[in-house]
C-alpha cells in the first residue's frame, strides 16, 4: 500500500502485504478498449474499516466484483485470505453488490431462507435482528419497499454472515440522509471485530468519523492511501475537503 | 458528540475523554466502557477509540488490566494536574483573544473576576446574547 509518510509512521505492520488479508499486485481489467483498472496494487489489512473513494467509473465497482469473485477476466494477482478469487476466497467474503441481484416479486423471509441455503456463516437470527432493528417486516414483499427498505434489507443480509472480508457497494447512495445514518449504525454495530470492511461510496462526508484508512482511485489506479486522521493532520482538511482536492486537478 | 473533521479524530477524543475524566462523569478508579461500546455511542471507528485510550494510558490517566478492562487513574492529584492543563488551554485562549481586542491585562484579569460571580449568582445556563460579550 502505497503511504503517505505520516501515514506509515502509524500502523505501519499493519499495512504490509504480510499481514495483508486482501492483496493485490498488477490488476488489471479491460472492458473492450477500456482500461477499468490499470496494473493496481493494494494490501489491506484485517480489522479495519477502509473507504475506497472515487468519482464514477474510476474502477471501484470493477476491483470489489474481481475481490468477490464474481468477475474473473482479469490480469495480475489476487489474494483474499491467501486464496485466488474462488470458491475458498468467496467462502470467507461477503459482497453487497451496488444493484440488487434479488428478485422483485419474493418476500424477505424468502431472502433470508436463500441466504441460510447459500452461505454456511449465515447467521438467520443475526439478520433477523438487524431487519427488525431497521423496523422491516419478514413479511414484506421486496416490490413493495422504498429504495432505503430494500437497501437495510440487503445490508441486513450481508452484514449477516460470520465472514472476514465485507465489500459494500455503494451501500447507502440513493437513500436520504436520514437513512443513511440507520444503515451506516446497522453495518458498524454487526461487523464482526477482527474482520476488514472495504466500503465503496463517494458520500465522503457521511463516513468522515467511521472510516479508519482510505483508498482513493483514479482512473484504474490507486492514487493516495493512508490513515484518515494522519491525513486529516497533515492536510489540516476534513476527508471530504481532501476528496474535493485530490478530484479537482 | 460533534468532530471537527479537519483535525484528527483521536485527538478529540483524547480531550472528550480527558474531560469526562476531569468533570467526574468517569469517577477515578472507575471502569471504562469497552471500545465497541463507546465507538458507537460516539460514532466513530472503534480503532480510533482505541488509539485515543492508548493515549490516555500513555497519560497515566487510565490503566489497562488484561482481563477485567481499562480503569481510569485512582490518583486524584493527577486528574487535578489534568483540569489545570485543559483550563490552562481555555486561559490561554482567553488571554490570546483579550490582547487581540487591546485589553490591559489588569482589565482583562478583573472582567474574569466580575464574571466569575456572575456566572456564581446566574447558576444556570448562559442566557441567550450574553454568551459571546466576555
Amino acid at each position: 500500500m502505497t503511504t503517505t509518510p505520516t501515514a506509515r509512521s502509524h500502523q505501519e505492520s499493519a499495512m504490509t502485504p504480510e499481514h495483508a488479508l486482501v492483496s493485490v499486485r498488477g490488476l488489471t481489467v479491460r472492458y473492450g478498449p477500456r482500461t477499468a483498472l490499470d496494473g493496481l496494487d493494494l494490501d489491506l489489512p484485517a480489522g479495519r474499516i477502509i473507504g475506497l473513494l472515487g468519482e464514477n467509473g474510476c474502477g471501484k465497482s470493477t476491483l470489489l466484483k474481481t475481490l468477490a469473485g464474481v468477475y474473473a477476466d482479469y490480469r495480475g494477482e489476487v489474494r483474499v485470505g491467501g486464496h485466488p478469487p474462488g470458491p475458498e476466497s468467496k467462502a470467507i467474503v461477503s459482497y453487497l453488490p451496488d444493484r440488487s441481484g434479488l428478485p422483485d416479486q419474493v418476500r424477505v423471509r424468502y431472502c433470508l431462507d436463500l441466504f441460510a441455503d447459500f452461505f454456511a456463516d449465515f447467521d438467520v437470527d443475526k439478520a433477523r435482528d438487524m431487519i427488525a432493528s431497521f423496523g422491516l417486516d419478514e413479511s414484506m414483499r421486496l416490490k413493495e419497499m422504498s429504495k432505503g427498505m430494500r437497501e437495510k434489507v440487503q445490508v441486513s443480509l450481508t452484514m449477516a454472515r460470520r465472514a472476514q472480508v465485507f465489500l459494500l457497494d455503494e451501500p447507502i447512495s440513493g437513500v436520504d440522509p436520514a437513512a443513511r445514518e440507520g444503515i451506516l449504525d446497522g453495518i458498524l454495530g454487526n461487523l464482526e471485530p477482527g474482520s476488514l470492511l472495504l466500503v465503496a461510496t463517494h458520500l465522503v462526508h457521511d463516513l468522515e468519523t467511521t472510516l479508519d484508512s482510505v483508498v482513493m482511485m483514479r482512473h484504474g489506479r490507486v492514487v493516495l492511501t493512508g490513515e484518515v486522521d494522519d491525513l486529516r493532520a497533515e492536510h489540516g482538511a476534513s476527508l471530504d475537503q481532501i476528496f474535493r482536492k485530490v478530484y479537482s486537478s | 458528540m460533534e468532530f471537527d473533521t479537519s483535525s484528527p479524530i483521536w485527538d478529540q477524543l483524547v480531550t472528550e475523554f480527558s474531560r469526562r475524566i476531569v468533570t467526574g462523569q468517569w469517577q477515578a478508579g472507575s471502569r471504562i466502557s469497552g471500545v465497541r461500546e463507546l465507538a458507537s455511542e460516539l460514532g466513530v471507528n472503534p480503532n480510533t477509540v482505541q488509539r485515543a485510550l492508548a493515549e490516555l494510558d500513555r497519560r497515566e490517566l487510565c490503566r489497562s488490566e488484561r482481563t477485567a478492562g481499562r480503569f481510569v487513574t485512582s490518583d486524584v492529584p493527577r486528574i487535578d494536574t489534568l483540569r489545570a492543563e485543559l483550563a490552562r488551554r481555555i486561559a490561554d485562549d482567553y488571554v490570546r483573544r483579550a490582547r487581540g481586542l487591546g485589553m490591559p491585562q489588569a482589565q482583562a484579569r478583573q472582567l474574569i473576576e466580575e464574571r466569575w460571580t456572575h456566572d456564581d449568582h446566574t447558576h444556570g445556563p448562559v442566557a441567550p446574547g450574553e454568551r459571546d460579550d466576555a
